[in-house]
């Protein structure tokens, strides 16, 4: 009896060998190459608002951060201003500006406004605003320049990866108290030498692991 | 068996060779294929294959539950948050140790008995593997995830806990399933290419000559593939002392009484050979005879088998002994002393002695020649002995942790019927994938058979 297989057959399946590994482990470099990806991060992707809000245009008159992020320095938790602080000034400015409809809807109906949220870090991490602010971390370091941008987008990606590049080496990062809302501060070249001595100015202490402790933001 | 044999002492039995050398190449080769081939699967057979089936449906609906639910469906609980997963884990698998054990360390040594079992064997090897994989990956709770147990860069800048032995045993599971598949197919190869040279049907050809990868046979092929065996028996013997080993590690690395005792490797890899033997000759015995194989698996292949599982149980009760004395003699330690009383006296001490019983015990009548050639009481040990070594991991695990060391914190353990479901639902599974291997795959090496015919016919040269 005749073999079904000719002899070309041995050639179509060592191509077929190399075809296959070669789709298992490009499909696993795509797969990581997305999560990495702002299709799977969303860094700077502007998400979409009930009203398009500019922190380049609020931030440029002059207005302060905490004016509207009022707990950062105390709470876990920067907060979302009430309808009432943007009615603080928008009674009088753009008080029929069509873009902020939806602001004054809120304010008549007591309806709070509701913003899809730029970060969104996971359920199961403890995140703390006040004790990064405490410790010399400026809002600009996770969030980018805020202050230029017309709409919102995250400049980071709130991966574990990305939060533990600054809880490995906090030096690099740290910055004076009067510089924590300054958006335009750049670590300056003697970062390091700088760096260390704030450590020990906020008793940061990289020394025993307690920054890379598991329980630390996994409670 | 010739008739010029020397004359024996009364009542003595001949042992049979280790095959029918009534045998030519062509009957024993058609009679391994025919099988697949023809013959229609034995009615006993096929029953079995039914019940297991309705069993793998048992596993697949305990598995749904167990992920739509959480593990919370299990018995365990603290202070025995190791239970039946684990006892089942270890208990798989030690069964899968003979697989290898007959295929590397008895090829090297070049045991001639090896020849009509390690394919059989080297498949169960791979079900209990397989078997034994479900349980840690879905007690982990989220078997989404089990991938996070492999050392991948990633964005979580992470790596998998490198100083603990169930990272270890990730390594040794892995590495050993994937051995051990290597090891089995590339001894198919072969049998898979005479399969496909007598195929009738046309799917059947397809099927076989995808499967034997262009084998033709040539010296060059036989040259290659004698090379490669070997490599592969070099790669699978320290493995057989290793992956059982390193499972005994999950023990005795943590510091609980019952469980930190530098014996437990040697112990544990005696103990996987011993449950492996008698789960070969549990699935052996109705084999040979449903399939009609006494001419392949001869009483010889048996007799080796218990004789295997006598020493290595053996070497298992001196562990027990040994494991007695150092707790309550020799180590002077207050916990230890009572994890031991507590172990043969204790709420569970029925289990503890039921195992001495059944791993102690009972097959000392292995001593005996005639119970080692009387198979139906063969198969009855073995099945006393897979209960037995089952019951050693249970003794184990239950007996160490239900008494921890504040008496606040004691708690007992029983497992619920999901535990059951699943452990009888692996057991299934197991019985399935070898009804399958019989009905679908050469179940004896061959080409290997007609070179120990070969040898045996021929006057040595």
């Amino acid at each position: 009896m005749s073999q079904i297989f000719k002899p070309t057959a041995n050639a179509v399946a060592r191509l077929g060998i190399a075809i296959g590994f070669g789709v298992v482990v490009g499909s696993l470099v795509l797969l990581d190459l997305l999560t990495r990806s702002p299709y799977g991060t969303e860094v700077n992707v502007a998400r979409e608002q009930p009203v398009p809000f500019s922190h380049k245009h609020h931030a440029n008159m002059g207005i302060d951060c905490r004016y509207c992020h009022t707990s950062v320095e105390e709470g876990a938790f920067a907060g979302i201003p009430p309808t009432k602080t943007c009615m603080n000034c928008h009674s009088q400015i753009f008080n029929d500006s069509p873009m902020l409809e939806p602001v004054r809807e809120s304010w008549k109906t007591g309806e709070s406004l509701q913003w899809n949220r730029v970060h969104d870090l996971p359920q199961f991490v403890y995140f703390n605003h006040s004790i990064h602010v405490a410790k010399g971390i400026g809002c600009s370091t996770c969030h980018g320049r805020v202050d230029q941008m017309p709409l919102t987008r995250k400049v980071n990606t709130l991966y574990m990866g990305w939060c533990l590049d600054c809880h490995r080496a906090p030096e690099k990062f740290v910055r004076p108290k009067d510089k924590i809302f300054d958006m335009a501060w750049q670590p300056p070249p003697n970062q390091r030498e700088v760096g260390l001595e704030l450590l020990k100015e906020y008793k940061i202490d990289t020394e025993h692991y307690k920054m890379l402790d598991c329980y630390l933001c996994h409670r | 068996m010739s008739a010029s044999a020397p004359e024996k002492p009364m009542g003595y039995t001949e042992i049979p060779e280790v095959l029918d050398l009534n045998h030519t190449y062509d009957t024993a080769t058609d009679k391994i294929n025919d099988v697949i081939l023809k013959k229609k699967t034995p009615m006993p057979i096929a029953v079995a294959m039914g019940i297991c089936f309705l069993l793998v449906g048992l596993l697949f609906t305990t598995i749904t539950k167990l992920v739509s639910t959480g593990i919370g469906i299990w018995g365990n609980n603290q202070p025995v948050a190791w239970a039946f997963d684990i006892i089942n884990f270890v208990w798989w698998i030690g069964i899968g140790h003979a697989g290898t054990l007959i295929s590397a360390i008895l090829f090297l040594f070049r045991q001639e008995w090896r020849t009509s079992i390690n394919r059989f064997a080297e498949a169960m090897t791979i079900f209990a593997v397989m078997c034994a994989g479900m349980y840690p990956v879905l007690h982990v709770g989220r078997p989404w995830l089990a991938y996070w147990l492999l050392p991948y860069v990633n964005v979580m800048q992470m790596w998998p806990q490198f100083r603990s032995p169930l990272m270890w045993d990730v390594f040794a599971v892995s590495t050993y399933f994937t051995i051990s598949l290597l090891f089995w197919y590339t001894g198919l190869i072969p049998d898979l290419a005479s399969l496909r040279d007598r195929a009738k049907t046309r799917v059947s050809r397809v099927v076989t000559g995808i499967l034997s990868m262009g084998w033709r046979g040539s010296a060059r092929h036989w040259q290659r593939y004698d090379i490669i065996y070997l490599l592969l028996a070099g790669l699978s013997t320290p493995l057989v002392v290793s992956v059982h080993s390193i499972v005994s590690l999950d023990f005795a690395v943590a510091q609980l009484p019952g469980w930190h005792t530098t014996i437990f490797p040697p112990y544990f890899v005696a103990g996987a050979v011993y449950s492996g033997f008698a789960m070969v000759l549990t699935l052996a015995i109705p084999v040979r005879a449903y399939f009609g194989f006494k001419d392949f698996i001869t009483q010889r292949h048996l007799d080796a088998m218990s004789k295997v599982m006598l020493a290595t149980g053996l070497i298992v009760i001196y562990g027990y002994a040994m494991e007695a004395f150092i707790a309550l003699v020799y180590s002077g330690n207050p916990n230890e002393a009572f994890m031991m009383k507590n172990r043969m006296f204790g709420p569970y001490g029925w289990s503890y002695w039921l195992l001495i019983l059944c791993n102690g015990v009972i097959p000392q009548l292995l001593w005996l020649k005639r119970v080692r050639l009387h198979t139906p009481t063969l198969w009855v040990i073995s099945i006393v002995i897979n209960i037995g070594m089952w019951l050693e991991r249970f003794v184990i695990i239950v007996t160490s942790l239900h008494r921890d060391f504040v008496p606040s914190s004691w708690g007992m353990y029983a497992p619920t019927k999901w535990d059951i479901f699943m452990f009888i639902g692996t057991i299934g599974f197991f019985g399935f994938m070898m009804c399958l291997f019989l009905r679908f795959i050469p179940m004896f090496a061959g080409f290997e058979l007609r070179e120990l015919l070969h040898k045996k016919k021929s006057p040595p040269h």
